[in-house]
């Protein structure tokens, strides 16, 4: 192998740059290979009380490089894109992948199934915010989430980040893929402390978007997040009983979530999913329909291509109640037997595992008021903790909090409590999908009502 | 003594130091501080009987920090040039916006950590692909061998070799080497389509030839299949307010959950923590003392200084049931005015330093462990959990069992699944009524995660009896 070939690396050179590392690693023995090169600025700003509390900016670079030796596999990553430390990467992936064993079913996508057009996605938005904008902007919210109500007397903070960034995919079927993306968010996380007994409640509310144009107002959020806190003041525990739980839309997403990592291909063929086995078979009663969604326009989870290159697309995975998809790469699609999904996802150091791209739940049609006015007794769930989630069993129990609703009305906060149940029992039993979805991150669910879980309190 | 580590292993000089340190600290800059590290970290994993993954990553970069008053500016860069220095100075120094000083920076003096808790070399750590393979293989064989109902075994050994140095405003520079490793075994148990899950592990600031000591590593293939297999026949966990016995080691993230998260001097400078006006008073019953340590040798969490250059040191913080300290980093500890700690620490250089722990644990008691079993007539005995997460504010925490039985009349009887805890931080310890003589240390698997950072960390625990703790099962007691 030389080392003596010199490689430019400017702005806009990353395809040829990928090229150039597919042919030393060809060189190098590989049969077959990819590389990723992901770089981006950031810059985050973060007030407290009124002052800025902390400032950070940064530019980062990475190159990932996955080779195949035959069937035998090994991946790796560098910040340095020096032509000496590129080729010794290239040698040392080498090596280690002829030190693993042959995996028969390991290797890149097939050729004809790359994908062939790269539709603009709308994810990029060239607004460079200046730092004093964003300290601005972060600090109207936190102003408004202070000036709510009285009980906020302090607060965790207003958070402002902008960042941007490119990837750059290439193989050596002759795949080369490229996107850019940004993205802004606004976050604020008020305190709220009870004037009789002194106890503090902190909440937090945010906003990201890929397109600056499209953020609310700082103070919107502002004014939200101190909502959020000042009601959770005066929580109780509750009896341990067994009642209807409803969702709210942050908690529901939670539970999409758990519903994905079930799908997930490589927790399937592991046999470590309480999903395993159960495609085609009812999951849920028949009102709920999951999608996941790669290319939806200015989507937090849209990309045109996968990161193996293959093109995304809008998977149905529960189809009236049915589980129709598994969410699958090419590798964990050949381990079922199954073709891929288009929902390989690449951290740049990393070989490729599955990640949802918009993966929501179909809105019904009750708005969140109407769905707790059915619940008689029982819980409205706001706030979940912990990690009791066993994905193999689908046993469930998390640290939850909340409201008591009574007779159809939230009648007092509560917290210090777990809810239980397992999730294959918890998808049969929704009961109710309200009409309130919105985009706000990679998974998202309107309200649902579950007919019954365990409440563990006093 | 810890190395000295040569600044020309970054590339750089000690005129670019004090270069980028000049013009960072600016005249209302209170400090700065220039942190550079390379990672080199490897994995390799074996799952259906085949080591078919290996990743190596390299990185590395520097950060540039000034905090002014209350307020911190940050820059990072995976790039070394004395551009790339000044570039970050400039943004780090854009919160204070004043002229600069008239003080030069002083020259660094060059300085070694003045312990060593980690002499393990990078060949220790970098052994050849070929011999974590056959480890892991024999992991899959031996886990297998265990019981028949096993499945699926999935292992995995991760390395990391850390080099660090810090120069200060205040004329440090420091450096040090920072190994370590962590072997992870999971088993999948499966009985007449009763599938159950089981995991075991362990590591530390070691070298490989720690796994191979008596046979380690197949310790930990056979826990993983002993916890798995026990869960097939385990029953769900009961609902309700119940005493619980807590067993020794692991079990001790109930002390990092629900009392240290919120000891750290962030939060307590902020009084957004449960615990902000609770310092002299009692906070747990009084045969509870508790330490964060990061001084003892080989663990996960001790270091020989922390990110900011500061030697670590064995912090007391409840002491027989009163809260004696916080654990703290430079900025926090300036702005409250009580000593610096040795806690600053940070993922990695494209990271702001954070007060996190180090080990936790809660010193030995006086009680027999049987003893503390005996004394409860129905209750859970919890002897390994999953994770955990606190919220600061409320001070509520939760964490999940992962190996628990029932105790009934006094007995361990039978294994319980899907149980967690639930309780309030400044609460949970006064209802400690019973400490074992049996203080153990976790095996040193541990990630804490904070505003997005995970570092690694230690915890310890002898047995305990909590008197009354929600404990949220599925059925009603």
């Amino acid at each position: 192998m030389s080392s003596s070939r010199s490689i430019q690396v400017s702005n806009g050179s990353y395809t040829h740059l990928a090229a150039e590392v597919l042919a030393m690693a060809k060189r190098g023995g590989a049969t077959e290979a990819d590389v990723v090169i992901a770089d981006g600025e950031n810059l985050s700003v973060q007030i407290r009380l009124g002052a800025v509390d902390r400032l950070s900016k940064a530019r980062e670079k990475r190159l990932g490089l996955r080779v195949f030796v035959g069937t035998r596999s090994a991946t790796t990553s560098t910040s340095d894109f020096s032509p000496e430390s590129l080729n010794r990467l290239v040698t040392e992936t080498c090596t280690l992948a002829k030190a693993v064993v042959e995996d028969p079913v390991s290797g890149l996508p097939s050729a004809e199934h790359m994908a062939k057009e790269q539709p603009d996605l709308d994810l990029y938005d060239e607004t460079k915010l200046e730092t004093d904008k964003q300290i601005d902007l972060a600090k109207r919210a936190e102003a408004a989430a202070m000036a709510m109500d009285e009980r906020i007397t302090n607060s965790e903070g207003a958070d402002f980040d902008s960042s941007s960034g490119r990837v750059v995919l290439g193989n050596s079927h002759g795949f080369v893929g490229e996107y850019r993306s940004s993205s802004y968010s606004l976050a604020v996380s008020p305190v709220a402390v009870d004037p009789v007994s002194g106890a503090m409640q902190r909440d937090a509310w945010y906003e990201v978007q890929r397109k600056f144009s499209k953020m609310g107002t700082p103070e919107s959020i502002g004014i939200e997040a101190a909502r959020r806190a000042v009601r959770r003041l005066g929580a109780r525990k509750v009896a341990t009983k067994r009642v209807p739980v409803v969702f709210d839309q942050e908690t529901a997403g939670s539970l999409l979530g758990n519903l994905c990592s079930a799908a997930s291909g490589y927790s399937l063929y592991k046999g470590a999913s309480f999903l395993t086995g159960q495609l085609g078979k009812q999951l849920a009663p028949e009102y709920v329909t999951v999608y996941d969604d790669g290319r939806m326009l200015g989507g937090l989870g849209s990309r045109p291509f996968d990161g193996e290159g293959l093109s995304t697309r809008k998977n149905t995975i529960v189809e009236q109640g049915i589980l129709k998809s598994y969410l699958l790469d090419t590798y964990s699609g050949r381990k079922l037997g199954l073709a891929s999904t288009g929902n390989a996802s690449r951290s740049v150091g990393e070989s490729p595992s599955v990640g949802p791209t918009n993966f929501y739940l179909v809105p019904g049609t009750k708005s969140p008021e109407d769905i707790i006015k059915t619940v008689k007794d029982g819980l409205y769930v706001t706030e979940l903790i912990g990690f009791g989630i066993n994905m193999v069993t689908g046993d469930y129990s998390r640290g939850a909090g909340g409201f008591w609703i009574e007779n159809g009305e939230l009648a007092y906060p509560v917290e210090e409590i777990t809810i239980a149940g397992n999730l294959k029992q918890m998808f049969k039993d929704i009961e109710i999908i309200g009409s309130d979805l919105v985009f706000r991150g990679r998974i998202t669910s309107p309200t649902i009502k579950i007919a019954e879980m365990m409440v563990a309190g006093n | 003594m810890g190395q000295l580590i040569p600044l020309d292993s970054f590339g750089v000089t000690e005129r670019d130091l004090v270069g980028a340190l000049g013009r960072v600290k600016v005249r209302d800059v209170d400090y700065a501080d220039l942190y550079f590290e390379s990672c080199i970290s490897e994995s390799v994993s074996m799952e259906e009987s085949l080591v078919k993954r290996a990743t190596k990553s390299i990185s590395q970069g520097v950060g540039v920090r000034a905090t002014a008053g209350e307020k911190t500016g940050f820059a990072y860069s995976d790039e070394l040039t004395k551009k790339d220095l000044e570039l970050a100075a400039d943004t780090a120094r854009y919160i204070a916006s004043s002229p600069v000083g008239t003080q030069p920076v002083p020259a660094p003096v060059h300085a070694r950590p003045s312990r060593d808790l980690y002499p393990v070399s990078q060949g220790q750590v970098e052994v050849a692909t070929a011999d974590r393979v056959t480890l892991l293989n024999q992991i899959d064989a031996e886990a297998r061998r265990y019981d028949p109902r096993i499945k699926n075994v999935m292992a995995s050994f991760n390395t990391e070799y850390k080099v660090i140095m810090v120069a200060t405003s205040d004329g440090t520079l420091i450096g040090d080497v920072q190994p370590l490793s962590r072997l992870q075994v999971t088993c999948i148990a499966e009985e007449q389509g009763n599938r159950q899950i089981g995991s075991f592990g362990g590591g530390g600031r070691i070298g490989f030839e720690f796994y191979r000591e008596r046979n380690r590593y197949l310790d930990y293939a056979r826990e993983a299949a002993r916890i798995a297999i026990l869960n097939l026949s385990a029953v769900d966990a009961p609902a309700g307010v119940m005493p619980v016995v807590l067993g020794g080691g692991w079990p001790g993230i109930l002390l990092h959950e629900a009392i240290g998260h919120g000891l750290e001097a962030d939060f307590n400078r902020k009084k957004t923590s449960a615990f902000s006006t609770l310092l002299g008073k009692r906070v747990a019953s009084d045969v509870c003392t508790i330490v964060d340590d990061g001084t003892l040798p080989g663990r996960r969490g001790s270091l020989n200084m922390d990110d900011e250059g500061t030697s670590t040191s064995r912090t007391t913080l409840i002491e027989k049931g009163i809260l004696r300290g916080y654990i703290t980093d430079k900025l926090n500890a300036r702005l409250m005015g009580i000593p610096v700690t040795g806690n600053g620490r940070r993922e990695s250089y494209q990271s702001i330093v954070l007060p996190r722990m180090t080990n936790t644990f809660m010193l030995a008691g006086q009680s027999a462990p049987e003893d503390i079993i005996k004394s409860v007539r129905k209750g859970l005995y919890a002897v390994s959990f999953g994770g955990g997460q606190v919220d600061i504010t409320n001070g509520k925490f939760v964490f999940s069992a992962s190996e628990a039985y029932l105790i009934e009349d006094g007995k361990i009887t039978k294994p319980v699944k899907g149980a967690t805890l639930i309780g309030s931080g400044p609460e949970i310890l006064t209802k400690v009524s019973m400490v074992g003589h049996d203080l153990k240390l976790d095996e040193g698997i541990g990630t804490c995660g904070k505003e997005g950072q995970s570092v690694p960390v230690g915890v310890g625990l002898p047995t305990i009896r909590i008197d009354e703790i929600t404990v949220g099962g599925t059925q009603a007691g």
